[in-house]
């Protein structure tokens, strides 16, 4: 996306020269702060959270909501990171563990990394060091069972499900509750099979 | 294409949106319009903090509806806006004639009866905005042709 600037903008006559790019200020090479917009993605996201909170009172149900939203976004942001990296179908679990790791960069500029493999290669974590969403965050102890970032195993869950995987995913650490890191536990659960229609077998 | 760390937010805010057409599901206290204009103007005064920090106090209304116009637009919609207009009795209308979220919604105006609700998350960003710089404010959006709208600002002198 790349800012045009030549949309200036057209004052009524009475109010002196009408402005275009650069006021009369001193900082017209554009040294001030720039919001980037992924905090933007973080206050919304905080303003949202703080909302739920209001409305439903219980952490567990604020949790169930992230989830059920992040998935929506999660079925949806596939296509988009599917026609960006035009990447094809992964051949094991671990291919599917890159994918998200570069997912993560690409939209949160997060840059996780893939641990803790367990044995039979179904399951592995995501660590993340600074989470951009929690950016700006405390959370008061009343709160202690809320999971804030649970939008993130919504999305994750509702994108691999679009490509035929039946994953699990949840917060396993929280740098929110006093844990080093942020730590996303994803389990693959089974292998989804296209839907035959109804009448075809 | 947009930036993938912009997309983030679109999504975010099309489930937002989303959200606002309450849908059958099952014990979910909906998301109203006015909350999620509450949300956004949360966002916008927090938002607001961070961006003037460098620059020098602004004259009068006008001044800070430029800043509005220009600063706080282009960081977050990657455009500035393309017209501003007011009567000079606090009304100030700002055109933005394409929005970035009723870009990708449509050109005609089949969708006209639910574009306003994507708009009033952005409402609340403008009035956040204005409430940092000690101005209340009343933000309405309108849509006149996608992707097309206007918001028309009515600061209110107490």
């Amino acid at each position: 996306m790349e800012a045009r600037m030549d949309g200036c903008c057209i004052m009524s006559p009475s109010c002196g020269p009408s402005f275009t790019q650069g006021l009369a200020r001193p900082t017209k090479d554009r040294t001030y702060s720039q919001v980037p917009s992924a905090e933007l993605m973080t206050l919304t996201y905080g303003a949202l959270v703080t909302q739920m909170l209001k409305d439903y009172e219980k952490p567990e149900e604020v949790n169930k909501q992230l989830d059920r939203m992040g998935y929506n976004i999660g079925v949806r942001i596939i296509e988009d990171f599917l026609a960006r990296t035009g990447a094809g179908r992964c051949n094991d679990f671990k291919e599917t563990a890159d994918r998200l790791q570069s997912a993560f960069k690409m939209y949160m500029n997060a840059s996780p990394s893939v641990t803790s493999w367990s044995p039979g290669g179904d399951e592995f974590s995501l660590v993340l060091e600074n989470n951009p969403l929690t950016e700006f965050v405390e959370l008061p102890e009343e709160y202690g069972s809320l999971k804030y970032c649970n939008l993130l195993c919504g999305v994750i869950r509702g994108a691999c499900e679009m490509v035929q995987l039946d994953v699990q995913a949840s917060i396993s650490q929280d740098q929110l509750k006093g844990d080093s890191t942020t730590e996303i536990r994803v389990r693959f659960i089974k292998r989804l099979e296209d839907a035959i229609p109804p009448g075809e077998d | 294409m947009a930036l993938p760390e912009d997309t983030g937010f679109d999504f975010l805010h099309m489930e937002l949106v989303a959200s606002l057409s309450s849908r059958e599901n099952d014990e979910a206290i909906p998301l109203t319009v006015s909350k999620v204009e509450h949300m956004g103007y949360s966002a916008g005064y927090r938002i607001v903090e961070r961006l003037n920090r460098d620059f020098p106090r602004f004259k009068d209304e006008l001044d800070i509806m430029k800043f509005i116009c220009k600063e706080f637009w282009t960081s977050l919609f990657g455009k500035q806006i393309d017209v501003l207009r007011t009567n000079h009795q606090c009304v100030y209308v700002l055109h933005d004639n394409r929005f970035r979220h009723l870009r990708k919604i449509s050109s005609s105006n089949q969708y006209m009866d639910s574009s306003p609700k994507f708009l009033s998350y952005t409402c609340g960003l403008v009035r956040g905005a204005l409430a940092n710089f000690g101005v209340t404010s009343l933000v309405t959006p309108e849509v006149t042709q996608l992707p097309a709208c206007k918001f028309h600002v009515q600061i209110q002198k107490g």
